[in-house]
């Protein structure tokens, strides 16, 4: 199927400049992490899931559950410029009594599935909104979006297990594999390869690609299944601002006032 | 002493109390962990295999798979031994569940010192505590096999997580005919007395009620509540025992700091002090038996009538 790759690509920098202006406001938020995520978010409510921002609690809708919460700003960007709630609600990001929670909140975002934060618990929930389309026959499918340190949680992989055990073919994990956990290296802390074969040997087909490339992710979201599948995205931490990509220190640091004008007009190209 | 009465396990009930839910309602689903047998699933998964989810051994997932499927429009039902899911899912429980308000019914399955001679691994004496400790979740601990089916129709009907604890060992009907048994959010006065109350939980209600009678046959005037529900606190009713009674007696099968002991003297201490004893098990247990481990920590009616002697004697 042919996507619109402009329209993606907009939205994309669309959600880039409203996590940079909301955590520029806020003075928090994890940026890094933000950033390399933005792309598959893009795809998703740009492109791939059956959500509707006027009625976000239809019984249908897909599931896409953010297990890595604290990419939290990146969400909101997301369903904000999907319509799920006013662009103007993100100056209160992390403000007193703000609905927007450092982390997700569900009862206070809509579009926001699960309270999310501490990880390794949204691919089990993935696992449970998958089973339970399969018992309601809606065509629900259900998408989870893990950081790679993430994955050294051992309930992901009790839910890999028993996902593969399922053949659960309206499921895919999404692990954005940008290397780096909150002080260092992923394979310098905790090494997580050979990542594919550890799905596989899950019994789960499993896609490399570039996290940044909209029909590859398209792709990869969207051909037929036949087991779950495991999105392995190669991202790179703090994409679109060069000065970011690749540095650890960007997991939560906030840009200075320089920093910020020389990053939004890197992202303004885009 | 007093007659012999017929006990029941309360699994036996909650299974078919279930089994008539999900013929009922088409959204009943269990979640369990390798525990058909254990929990007395057997005939539930074979009336319905597709609503029987059994993640194998995996707390954590099973309490997360729950969440996904009451997100997905579904009512489950977790059944699991108590101390493996309140333990080990601990944290499942707190962010996909109680935070999430996700439709989850957390049934913890022979709770307490159950398991006896296989040891505090799997003794949940910590449960309450820890249960107690998250932001309004009901926690309810029905002591027979009316209180059982009662409890767990109600938390079918309503939308929201609830702990519940479901016994092993089989104890007498303390509800006696009474209907009905189990009211939400109440605690069950089901002797009343003038001179002490106690308050008690669970496999220890039965003992509670004996320990009356052997009271009022030495003229001690004693109060029995049944708090089947723990959270939210019928403090009506505690406000009642305290300033009616002159001390109180809570019994359970639980540690005390931050069980039903504690839950009582924290009211209790800010409202109206009485002289109170809290009794339950506030150590790892040694080896023994469950009836053996009851007496080991003076849960018996013996131990509460010569508590309540010795409270009411220094405790004015």
């Amino acid at each position: 199927m042919a996507i619109d790759t402009q329209q993606i690509s907009d939205l994309a920098r669309e959600i880039r400049i409203q996590i940079l202006h909301t955590i520029k406001g806020a003075g928090m938020g994890h940026i890094g992490g933000d950033f390399s995520v933005t792309d598959i978010l893009a795809t998703l409510f740009g492109a791939v899931l059956n959500v509707d921002p006027k009625n976000p609690n239809k019984a249908d809708r897909d599931r896409l559950i953010l297990s890595k919460g604290h990419a939290a700003v990146a969400l909101y960007s997301t369903l904000a410029m999907r319509g799920f709630f006013p662009l103007e609600d993100l100056k209160t990001f992390a403000k007193p009594l703000s609905n927007l929670n450092g982390h997700p909140n569900r009862n206070k975002v809509p579009g926001v599935e699960s309270n999310t934060g501490p990880l390794g618990h949204g691919f089990p929930i993935a696992v449970g909104t998958a089973i339970g389309a399969q018992l309601a026959k809606n065509g629900s499918r259900s998408f989870v979006i893990m950081g790679d340190g993430e994955l050294q949680e051992g309930s992901n992989w009790e839910a890999a297990m028993f996902a593969g055990h399922r053949q659960l073919t309206n499921l895919i994990a999404i692990i954005d594999r940008n290397g780096f956990q909150q002080g260092s290296p992923t394979s310098k802390t905790n090494e997580l390869d050979p990542l594919d074969k550890k799905f596989e040997s899950f019994g789960w087909e499993v896609r490399v690609v570039d996290g940044h490339d909209y029909v590859a992710l398209h792709k990869a979201f969207t051909d037929p299944q036949t087991r779950p599948r495991a999105v392995i995205a190669q991202t790179t931490k703090g994409k679109g601002v060069d000065f970011m990509e690749g540095k650890a220190e960007w997991h939560h640091k906030v840009p200075s006032a320089e920093q910020y004008e020389a990053a939004l007009l890197q992202i303004g190209k885009q | 002493m007093s007659e012999v009465l017929e006990e029941f396990d309360n699994r036996i009930i909650f299974a078919k109390t279930l089994i008539a839910l999900a013929n009922e309602d088409p959204k009943i689903v269990v979640v369990c962990n390798d525990s058909v047998g254990s929990s007395n699933l057997t005939e539930f998964r074979d009336l319905f295999p597709d609503r029987l989810i059994d993640v194998g051994i995996a707390e954590q997932n099973m309490v997360g798979v729950a969440a996904g499927l009451a997100n997905a429009g579904f009512t489950p039902f977790v059944c699991a031994a108590a101390p493996f899911l309140t333990g080990r899912a601990l944290e499942q429980i707190k962010a996909d569940v109680v935070y999430t308000r996700t439709n989850v019914k957390l049934c913890g399955m022979s709770p307490g010192i159950a398991y006896g001679e296989l040891g505090p691994t799997h003794h949940s004496i910590e449960d309450i505590a820890w249960m107690r400790a998250l932001d309004s979740l009901p926690i309810v601990l029905p002591a027979d096999e009316a209180q059982t089916a009662e409890a767990v129709r109600w938390a079918a009907n309503m939308v929201g997580p609830v702990f519940m604890r479901i016994g092993r060992y089989k104890v007498p009907s303390v509800s006696q005919g009474q209907s009905p048994a189990f009211i939400p959010n109440k605690a069950m006065r089901i002797i009343d007395g003038s001179d002490i109350t106690i308050i008690a939980t669970g496999t220890l209600v039965s003992r509670a009620v004996a320990a009356a009678a052997e009271l009022k046959a030495t003229g001690i005037s004693t109060r029995v509540i049944n708090l089947s529900t723990v959270s939210p606190l019928d403090t009506a009713e505690i406000l009642a025992a305290a300033k009616e009674t002159k001390a109180i007696i809570t019994a359970e099968e639980s540690v005390t700091r931050g069980g039903v002991g504690g839950a009582i003297a924290e009211f209790v201490v800010q409202n109206h002090p009485v002289p109170m004893k809290l009794m339950g098990i506030d150590s790892f247990a040694p080896t023994g038996s469950a009836t053996f481990l009851l007496e080991h920590f003076g849960l018996t009616a013996d131990s509460i009538v010569a508590s309540a002697r010795e409270l009411l004697k220094h405790g004015k």
